[in-house]
């Protein structure tokens, strides 16, 4: 897959939301570089660094812990060489932990799923924009049968996009609409199907079960194809996003999420918590409203953009 | 691997409590748990920095070592502190001298605008106002028509514009509801980043041509550290007069609602606490307060209780329970009533740590409900009242007679034994509730 243009790399647009934050992550810890030298208040401040990026307490605790660890086993004293050294701690992180997911393969069902309101419809038309463009026979579902006028949103992306979307009518049960929709994939052979589900919290046992219905439906009419479940998480969320990938995980068998709206302020760097705490890598990230605002997530750059290399 | 911040809190303050006197070093001990369960609630880290100095500053001193009860000192300062930064009352929806009252709902995208906006109409209308909701969301894909299904859903007219222009939108809408004659006219804006100048300065433009009497920021309760970000920008730009908070009714602890009005000083009005446009309600700070520090938000399940619950019924069940009465009859009357109020898990998110913790075998969802139903109709009234008689015979006897089995019936005893527990501990929590006392005796 190679979806990230180097003008328009996420990197560079991450960096650029990243500079536009008055606290932001870069401006701290070039502050804490010409400190020069490492100290308790320069761990103290890193900590500072770390948890304003929703990295959270544990994970913060955890890689501050290995930094000090190399601090005296290899005697750093230089502010630069320990940034390096805490980029390098995160960067195993996310390579004990990646995610397979190839939006240019074929013979796919993708089911979108994640609470209210995190960028799950349009985060199925970019999916599904990227596959046109690639020539890709793709069908959109719409599974959000709940949320008043979700069925005419995917619908109106749908005509934009030149992509038949399956639809029944509002109320109507989404794991029949699912069903529909992979017997209209194979009757008009599509080879990749975005089924888009209503947002629903993780709390809600009874929304849960639903998606687990759903979930059997596809998984009974895959029809050789794979089965991908992606969680959409806002990066604007805080350490909830460990419950909501816990959950999911549990649901629908997720093997990857999505961040979106890394446009914004927030750092995201609750990723980093995520693949350490609960082992859901990130696969794609959302950079802004438009359909062309999807990019593969690349770790390096992700890490990069975060500590300013 | 989660524990709640509430059961975080009680396990340090119960360690408090059990020294007589605190020295220094307890304070900073206690002061650290308090931090990291902060952090963990995504409290922003500045907010969090400030409040520990401020608690510490009071309790680390005089009235701390002098005092005869010094860790309830401390529990007293946290809240005090907490209920400070939250504020007391609860906060009232303004309105214009002259009618409509123009409300303005901003926030970033998916917080929730165009739900809150039907929830917010609900509300008022149920006061008797009338209401006017426009559409000026012009950019999400069927935003307007997802407000007017809303509108139609709960009887309320919905401006559309013809303009392509959110501001004009939005001074023909208020236009129209005074001629209408109506209160409250409503504006759903578009939801937009706090860094996007262009679209920041379309609603200082909607700002200075309908002159709102409330300026909301809609914020998702889930929303991390970057919550001070954006509610200091839009404050700076708007003014804003109060905050929604949208999807309490998750597991988030919440901490934004404390950084949201730590940075603007914005009362937070209302929440939403649920996917059905009624499960809206005015936000309660000083109870919001007293859930973090572990009392649960006992007050509010009460309220809703009121609200959904038919009132002779559950007296009945009450006065059962005072007297030890509490049967079956009443555990199904119960389930019934619960079942109307909404998700279980959501109830079982408001009572005080420890409470819920004891009660989370006693989740159920529909299709057990059928069941439960089941097995005790098919019990005799006679096992209903006295359930102690259910041996092994006429537990294999219900079973069939429901279609489930013995295991089931077994559970089914098992809960009730648990619910009559819980009935107890809610009575006698509603009683300290009432008389806003804490149940560490402050
Ligand atoms: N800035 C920004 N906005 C985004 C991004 N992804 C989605 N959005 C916006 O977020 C809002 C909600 O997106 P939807 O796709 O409707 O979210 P959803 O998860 O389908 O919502 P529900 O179906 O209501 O649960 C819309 O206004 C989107 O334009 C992103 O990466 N950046
Ligand atoms: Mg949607």
């Amino acid at each position: 897959m190679n979806i990230a243009s180097p003008s328009t790399g996420w990197f560079a647009r991450l960096r650029d939301g990243l500079r536009r934050t008055k606290e932001g992550i870069l401006r701290p810890f070039e502050e804490l570089l010409r400190r020069g030298k490492v100290d308790e208040e320069f761990f103290a401040e890193l900590e500072a660094v770390l948890l304003q990026a929703d990295v959270g307490p544990a994970t913060t605790e955890k890689l501050l812990g290995r930094l000090k660890e190399r601090v005296a086993r290899e005697r750093l004293v230089e502010a630069e060489v320990l940034k390096e050294a805490l980029a390098t701690e995160v960067l195993a992180l996310f390579s004990s932990c990646r995610a397979d997911l190839d939006l240019s393969a074929r013979g796919v069902v993708y089911l979108v799923v994640g609470v209210n309101g995190v960028g799950k419809t349009t985060t199925a038309a970019k999916m599904a924009a990227h596959m046109r463009k690639e020539g890709i026979g793709v069908l959109l579902v719409a599974a959000d049968t709940f949320r008043a006028a979700a069925i005419e949103q995917l619908e109106t992306w749908g005509a934009r996009l030149g992509v038949e979307v399956i639809r029944h009518g509002p109320g109507a049960d989404p794991a029949a609409v699912a069903f529909d929709g992979l017997a209209a994939a194979r009757a008009r052979g599509y080879e990749n199907v975005i089924v888009d589900t209503a947002g629903r919290l993780h709390t809600k046992a009874n929304l849960l079960e639903e998606l687990r219905k759903v979930r059997r439906v596809v998984e009974a009419g895959l029809d050789g194809r794979r089965l991908c479940s992606l969680l959409v998480l806002d990066a604007t969320t805080g350490q909830n996003a460990l419950h909501q990938a816990q959950v999911f995980r549990e649901v629908v068998g997720t093997g990857a999420a999505v961040l979106t709206k890394l446009d914004g302020t927030a750092k995201g760097g609750v990723a980093i918590a995520l693949v350490d705490r609960i082992g859901l890598p990130i696969a794609l990230v959302g950079v802004g409203e438009g359909i062309e605002d999807l990019r593969e997530f690349v770790p390096e750059e992700f890490v990069a953009a975060l500590f300013g290399a | 691997m989660f524990s709640s911040l509430s059961e975080r809190l009680q396990e340090i303050f119960r360690r408090l409590r059990g020294k007589g006197r605190l020295s220094e070093a307890d304070v900073d001990a206690a002061l650290r748990e308090v931090r990291l369960a902060f952090l963990e609630a995504d409290v922003n880290y500045l907010v969090v920095k400030d409040f520990i100095a401020r608690v510490r500053a009071r309790a680390v001193g005089k009235e701390i070592l002098e005092s005869l009860t010094p860790a309830q000192q401390v529990i007293k300062i946290v809240h005090e502190e907490l209920t400070t930064i939250m504020g007391r009352a609860e906060a009232k929806l303004d309105r214009a001298a002259v009618p409509p009252s123009t409300v303005m709902l901003v926030g970033l995208q998916g917080s929730g605008k165009t739900t809150t906006a039907g929830k917010l109409g609900l509300y008022l209308r149920k006061q008797g106002r009338g209401v006017l909701l426009v559409a000026a969301d012009l950019r999400r894909p069927a935003a307007v028509k997802q407000l007017q299904v809303l509108g139609e859903d709960i009887g309320l007219p919905v401006y559309v514009g013809t303009a392509r222009d959110p501001v004009a939108v939005c001074r023909e809408g208020v236009a129209e509801a005074g001629r209408r004659g109506l209160d409250y006219v409503l504006l759903d804006t578009a939801g937009r980043l706090h860094v996007d100048e262009e679209l920041m300065a379309e609603l200082e433009e909607i700002k200075a041509a309908v002159r709102p009497v409330e300026i909301l920021l809609v914020a998702d309760a889930m929303t991390g550290q970057d919550a001070v970000n954006v509610a200091k920008t839009f404050h700076e730009r708007l003014g804003l007069t109060g905050a929604i908070l949208t999807k309490l009714d998750s597991d988030t602890r919440g901490g934004a609602a404390l950084s949201i009005r730590a940075v603007t000083g914005a009362p937070i009005k209302f929440a939403g606490v649920g996917e059905k446009l009624e499960q809206f309600e005015v936000f309660h700070p000083e109870r919001i307060a007293a859930r973090i520090l572990g009392m649960g938000d006992v007050l509010s399940l009460i309220e809703q209780a009121q609200r959904t619950l038919d009132q002779k019924k559950a007296r009945t069940v009450l006065t059962h329970l005072r007297r030890d009465e509490y049967t079956l009859e009443d555990f199904l009357t119960q389930l019934q009533e619960m079942r109307k109020m909404g998700p279980f898990d959501q109830l079982l998110a408001m009572l005080p740590g420890g409470m819920a913790k004891g009660l989370k075998g006693l989740r159920f969802d529909e299709k057990e409900f059928v069941h439960l139903e089941a097995i005790i109709r098919s019990m005799t009234p006679d096992e209903r009242r006295r359930p102690q008689i259910i041996d092994g015979s006429r537990r294999r006897r219900i079973a069939r007679g429901s279609g489930t089995t013995v295991q089931q019936v077994n559970r089914l005893l098992q809960q009730f034994e648990e619910s009559k527990r819980l009935m107890r501990q809610l009575t006698e929590a509603s009683r300290f509730g009432r008389g806003g006392r804490f149940p560490f005796g402050l």
